[in-house]
């Protein structure tokens, strides 16, 4: 299965896909307009700033996902090897937050649910951050 | 092979299906519950009863789950006795199988006290259908609650009552809130949360005496109430297991792969003993996730494959009117290095805090209140074990973030398949 890598030598710390991955989640394609919203939309990907080096980090999509298995409304399952979060039934506990090795669920505090990557199959698109990345260190590959 | 049959219908019921059906497609699955309902997440009784969520969207599962995995189910019997190779019913009903789940979780544990029985609105609050009385009770006119108990349950029921706006009195006989899983600071900012909307605490006090509506404590005081929620702690249902000779210690014993001591018969779930690995002993570890772990893993090695289950650790996610609190391992621990950082709001009040508790060169525990998000890059390190000499415990004590790892756990675990 294709899933986002990052390549930690090539990223620049930019935080552009963070924007992107926001952006293209609020379900507004214009960037200034999504941010120009009263609740600022949230990303589902974060970069990790250190002295000497920088990479983003989302979902890994576990083959062995704590968070699916732990969840306890049954919100978050396994879709074809991408774990995605009903949010209609999530309750915000955070279990998952608990439960998350790469720490990559994000909670949604105004509406009480949490949100992480689905690598954009809900817009049936190349994930925004690999799209928007100008230096090309998020990859979109099948390394299995 | 003869069927599967599960005692039970929670995480550890459909955590045990999930796992037999990895390698076994088609064996049929039977479970029987002594409740009525289709499986049901049971933390989320409180969420319905507080309005948060909707009553259709507490199933665990969907509509579809018991068709679509070849279950059949008898909902409302109760398991009377295990034999060898079936399950008596209470009915006299016996069915056969060929491996047993016994994951019957637990009971509210009730002390004795004076008068309970003249009390007719009272509630353990640990099923749906007490969750659906307590609703209609306040639908129709109840005004006020009293709870024993300040516990995850007891206090989760107060969130949830507070929220109907019940006014809300909570006693228990420990003078703090939830002493099994937080320190005396974390205690205090939760009580202060539900102080803040409207919960009244009267607490290092027991009910003496009980008329209809109406508890007479210990220290003298009297409080009135229209529900009576008891919620003073509960107990695994082990006697099935135990009257068929299986042992039993404060929970069922299993091995790794959650076998008890009796042939063909695993348990899983709340009724069992789990070894936490961050206090290095048995204990009864009733969580959810905890239970479907140790579900999937019976499940495997029931249809025949291996898959060991010892990582259990002691883990919490749970908040009151918006303040999260989020702890796993140890972290009562003090006889090793303990690191505390309070987390202040613009004006320099105390809204929560971090504390990590480290044993022999490992993080062994922490407690983070109000600051929660990804707490699980430290829950990672606890149930991996991982060696601090591999990790920047600087970067460690700072946030957690994937930074504290090197850049070969990075290349592993970011870069190639988890």
């Amino acid at each position: 299965m294709k899933k986002v890598y990052v390549n930690e030598e090539w990223c620049l710390g930019c935080h552009l896909c963070e924007y992107y991955c926001a952006g293209m989640n609020s379900g507004e394609r214009d960037l200034v307009k999504a941010f120009s919203r009263e609740k600022k939309p949230l990303p589902r990907i974060r970069v990790e700033e250190g002295t000497d080096v920088n990479f983003a980090v989302q979902c890994r999509h576990c083959a062995v996902p704590y968070c699916v298995k732990g969840c306890i409304t049954g919100a978050l399952s396994v879709n074809d090897g991408v774990i995605v979060c009903d949010q209609t039934r999530c309750v915000g506990c955070l279990t998952c937050v608990l439960s998350c090795p790469y720490g990559c669920i994000v909670r949604d505090e105004e509406a009480h649910v949490i949100t992480k990557c689905d690598l954009c199959l809900s817009r049936n698109a190349t994930p925004a951050c690999v799209e928007g990345c100008p230096n090309k260190a998020i990859v979109l590959e099948d390394r299995e | 092979m003869l069927n599967y049959v599960i005692i039970g219908n929670s995480a550890a019921a459909i955590g045990c299906v999930e796992g037999i059906r990895k390698l076994d497609k088609d064996t049929p699955i039977v479970i029987i519950s002594d409740e009525p309902h289709r499986t049901y997440s049971r933390p989320l009784i409180s969420y319905r009863l507080g309005g948060q969520t909707k009553h259709d969207k507490i199933f665990y599962r969907g509509e579809n789950f018991y068709t679509d995995n070849n279950v059949s189910t008898l909902l409302g019997k109760r398991v009377a006795k295990l034999n060898a190779s079936s399950v008596t019913l209470s009915s006299g009903e016996e069915i056969a199988f060929g491996k047993l789940l016994v994951a019957t979780g637990s009971k509210p544990f009730v002390p004795p006290m004076t008068g309970l029985d003249n009390v007719k609105n009272k509630f353990t609050f640990m099923d749906l259908d007490s969750s659906i009385a307590i609703d209609g009770l306040v639908t129709n006119g109840a005004k006020s609650a009293l709870i024993v108990g300040a516990g995850l349950i007891g206090l989760k029921a107060a969130e949830a009552l507070l929220l109907r706006g019940v006014a809300v009195t909570v006693i228990d006989m420990a003078a703090k809130v939830m002493p099994s899983v937080l320190d005396d600071e974390g205690s205090a900012l939760i009580k202060a949360r539900l102080e803040q909307n409207g919960a009244k605490f009267i607490l290092g006090t027991v009910a003496d005496k009980f008329d209809e509506a109406t508890a007479y404590l210990k220290n003298g005081d009297k409080v009135d109430f229209d529900v009576l929620v008891l919620a003073v702690g509960v107990r695994p249902n082990t006697e099935l297991v135990k009257e068929a000779g299986g042992e039993v210690g404060l929970g069922i014993k299993t091995d790794k792969f959650q076998k008890t001591t009796l042939d063909n018969v695993y348990a899983a779930g709340d009724c069992t003993e789990s070894f936490d690995i961050t206090a290095g002993k048995d204990k009864i570890l009733a969580l959810l996730p905890n239970a479907y772990l140790q579900g999937e893993a019976a499940g495997v090695s029931m249809a025949g494959g291996e898959m060991p289950y010892d990582k259990a650790i002691p883990m919490n996610a749970i908040g009151f009117f918006g303040l999260h609190v989020i702890s796993a391992g140890d972290s009562m621990r003090t006889d090793g290095k303990v690191y505390a950082e309070q987390i202040k709001d613009k004006s320099g009040n105390v809204t929560g805090y971090k504390k990590l508790v480290f044993g022999e060169n490992k993080l062994v525990g922490y407690i983070l209140i109000d600051e929660v998000d990804r707490a699980g890059i430290y829950t990672s390190l606890i149930r991996e074990q991982t060696s601090l000499s591999d990790v920047d415990v600087t970067e460690l004590e700072k946030s957690p973030r994937l930074m504290l790892y090197g850049k070969s756990y990075r290349k592993e675990k970011l870069g190639g398949q988890v």
